[in-house]
């Protein structure tokens, strides 16, 4: 008997602090056509590494534009940011500063605590 | 020891809260506005792609008292009427005000353009194209907040207890998701703007933000819900193919403007077989659309995610393209071409109809608490007309603003420091002590939205709903045990155990109210209790006592008629 074929991605993502040595997390996730970078995030935080920082408010509509990051080195939204079935590499902002994980400082002059 | 002082404290930055900032900062109160998310960019207004129903009668004669009356027609009798004509009233005001501030209402021979949609008598609704609505106010009121130098934004602090001393409001208390810390602010009078509580359902049309905490931090406060059996469940959000880049209510519009054939799963017109005539025109309202399509899902004529058709074959590419422009590019970049195939669309969770039991100058029974906007229960009655809810956002917010304004001109500071270090002592200490452990506060959300969909959404029945409270107990007693992590910075553990604790309690509050109304009425539909019963025209209003809802009825509330 054949095991069915599930394809899968690997998200190779950029983990710490500003104050931490650089590290990298690869994650497996099941892979389905359609899928956004932004699904494959929210997927590894719900079911393998809640601790994984990351900056989003409205899922897909790609209304609220605040889901940044670079993907495979390009600056991307990645609720919009198409996954494929393959490595990909998600990192932080190279510009703004960073927060932890995905997260950077994109708050407007001023509206921070 | 308040970090933060003001006059008056808006919790939550969408719609609403922006406009109350703005009322509030023009009758010369200072206002600090917060976003658990970023201001101007979560909620549920930036995700609204479509319309804003107002009497403008621009497009065709129209009055407050016409648009009164397609309002409490939908609000199947338990509308209270004083805040609907408040939303039909005041909602011309706001929409001409946002023009001069600069929203680019679409327009055709130099008048604002208004169009057509379910229960609406007349062309009521106005847009901004293409299906750029929410977003275009959105960045109108961020413009117009950032040019007020009595507003103080901040974005990521997310409240988590209001604190109240002899029944008024004197301040909260916030995560802040940045570095972990709680912040005690002081304020003479606070907004809940929070929106509603859409993310409590898997399917659900929100963004991320709308877990229903304006409800929680309410009830905690000592103020009262009202109407929270009635959840609205959106007929025609998108099911497949999976479209990302697009609002999943975008179809609506399409059919206002083209019409657009909702299919079963046979490709058989069905709608008229539920009591709706005048198919064709898209004239049925959202509560029969959302109970058709899933009744013929039941009886196995669904699509294969569960839903129905949405076809547009009979069009043509250039009428495609010239109600919709660079969507149908969008469209196209999804894989969906439809002038070749149609979409798969099914009911999901959309808007909140209760909510925060106010009086019109949007007053809790808890002095200097307000709220605004989706928070605010009993405009909409049992059913919402679409275009009804950035009306209400706009008018709501104005008039919380306003009236917080002038109340907490008038009133000392109740703030009360040993108040303000027992809350943050109480959080400090829960998450000393769980700062590990298991499952983690995301899967347990993810848990309720799934048994909130299954066991209290479009349908409902005695057994499904006590199975929902029981369980939702359960995980309220599991609270404790969560994994809330060490980290200090954007620690979402932390967000999320929030965060769950209020869906918990708005969870709460949803099931009770459906299970003690045995009737089936606009949104809320028992299978064990088919059809309107009129001994239930009346609404129902929660309460904690010693920590348990406890559940009334009351008379709606009517306007005076000659």
């Amino acid at each position: 008997m054949t095991e069915p074929s599930i394809k899968t991605a690997t998200l190779h993502v950029r983990r710490g602090t500003p104050n931490e040595a650089e590290r990298y997390d690869d994650f497996t996730v099941p892979y389905e056509d359609g899928m956004s970078v932004l699904d494959a995030l929210r997927w590894i935080r719900t079911n393998v590494d809640s601790t994984l920082a990351i900056r989003y408010s409205c899922i897909n509509a790609n209304a609220c534009k605040t889901c940044m990051a670079l993907v495979n080195g390009e600056v991307e939204y990645t609720c919009i940011a198409r996954l494929k079935p393959e490595v990909i590499t998600v990192e932080p902002l190279p510009k703004r500063s960073l927060i932890r994980d995905l997260v950077t400082d994109i708050v407007p002059e001023g509206e921070n605590l | 020891m308040a970090q933060l002082s003001t006059d008056v404290l808006i919790v939550g930055a969408g719609g609403a809260g922006m406009y109350a900032a703005i009322a509030a900062a023009r009758r010369g109160a200072s206002v600090l506005l917060l976003d658990k998310g970023q201001v101007g960019r979560g909620g549920a207004t930036i995700m609204a792609q479509m319309t804003v129903a107002v009497a403008l009668g621009e497009q065709e004669p129209d009055s407050v008292e016409l648009h009164l009356q397609d309002t409490l027609n939908a609000g199947r009798g338990l509308c209270n009427e004083q805040l609907s004509l408040l939303l039909c009233d005041s909602g011309p005001k706001r929409i001409r005000e946002l023009a001069q501030w600069g929203t680019r209402w679409a327009r055709e021979n130099g008048h604002i353009k208004q169009e057509m949609a379910p229960g609406h008598s007349v062309k009521r609704c106005c847009y901004v194209d293409f299906l750029n609505t929410g977003p275009a106010v959105a960045a109108t009121l961020r413009r117009e907040v950032s040019g007020i130098s009595s507003i103080r934004r901040i974005s990521n602090l997310a409240v988590v207890d209001i604190l109240v001393r002899d029944g008024r409001a004197m301040g909260a208390i916030a995560l802040s998701l940045v570095s972990g810390e709680f912040i005690p602010i002081q304020s003479r009078a606070v907004i809940l703007a929070a929106g509603g509580l859409t993310k409590l359902f898997q399917r659900n049309s929100a963004s991320a933000n709308m877990g229903g905490e304006a409800y929680a931090l309410a009830l905690w406060a000592g103020a009262e819900l009202v109407d929270m059996e009635f959840v609205q469940f959106f007929p025609i959000g998108h099911l497949a193919p999976r479209l990302v880049g697009m609002d999943p209510i975008m179809w609506d519009p399409f059919r206002y403007k083209l019409g657009g054939k909702l299919l079963n799963g046979k490709f058989e017109e069905f709608i008229d077989r539920y009591g709706s005539r005048d198919f064709g025109k898209y004239n049925a309202t959202r509560d029969i659309a959302a109970y058709a399509i899933l009744k013929e899902a039941e009886a196995g004529r669904g699509t294969p995610h569960g839903g129905a058709y949405l076809d547009f074959r009979h069009l043509s590419e250039f009428q495609l393209r010239g109600a919709f422009g660079p969507v149908i590019d969008r469209l196209v970049t999804n894989g969906i071409d439809l002038t070749k195939t149609p979409v798969e669309v099914g009911p999901m969770a959309h808007y909140h109809m209760g909510g925060v039991r106010v009086d019109t100058n949007m007053q809790t029974r808890i002095g200097g608490l307000y709220a605004a906007g989706e928070a605010v229960g009993g405009a909409n009655g049992a059913n919402r007309l679409s275009g009804n809810a950035l009306t209400e956002a706009f008018v709501f917010g104005e008039c919380a603003g306003t009236c917080a304004a002038d109340q907490s001109d008038k009133l000392p500071s109740n703030w009360d420091d040993a108040g303000a270090r027992g809350s943050i002592a109480r959080f400090t200490e829960l998450r000393a002590a769980h700062s590990s452990g298991a499952p983690t506060p995301i899967a347990l959300q993810a848990e309720l939205q799934k048994l909130m969909w299954e066991k209290a959404g479009p349908f409902r029945t005695g057994d499904k709903l006590s199975a929902a409270l029981e369980r939702i107990e359960q995980m309220q007693r599991q609270l404790p045990q969560l994994k809330v992590g060490t980290e200090g910075r954007f620690n979402l553990d932390l967000q999320d155990w929030f965060e769950l604790r209020a869906m918990l309690t708005a969870a709460a509050a949803v099931v009770k109210s459906a299970l003690a109304r045995t009737e089936s009425r606009g949104a809320h539909q028992r299978e064990d209790f088919p059809g309107p019963d009129d001994s239930f025209l009346k609404n129902q209003v929660l309460e904690l006592k010693k920590g348990e809802l406890a559940s009334r009825w009351v008379a709606p509330v009517r306007l005076q008629r000659n």
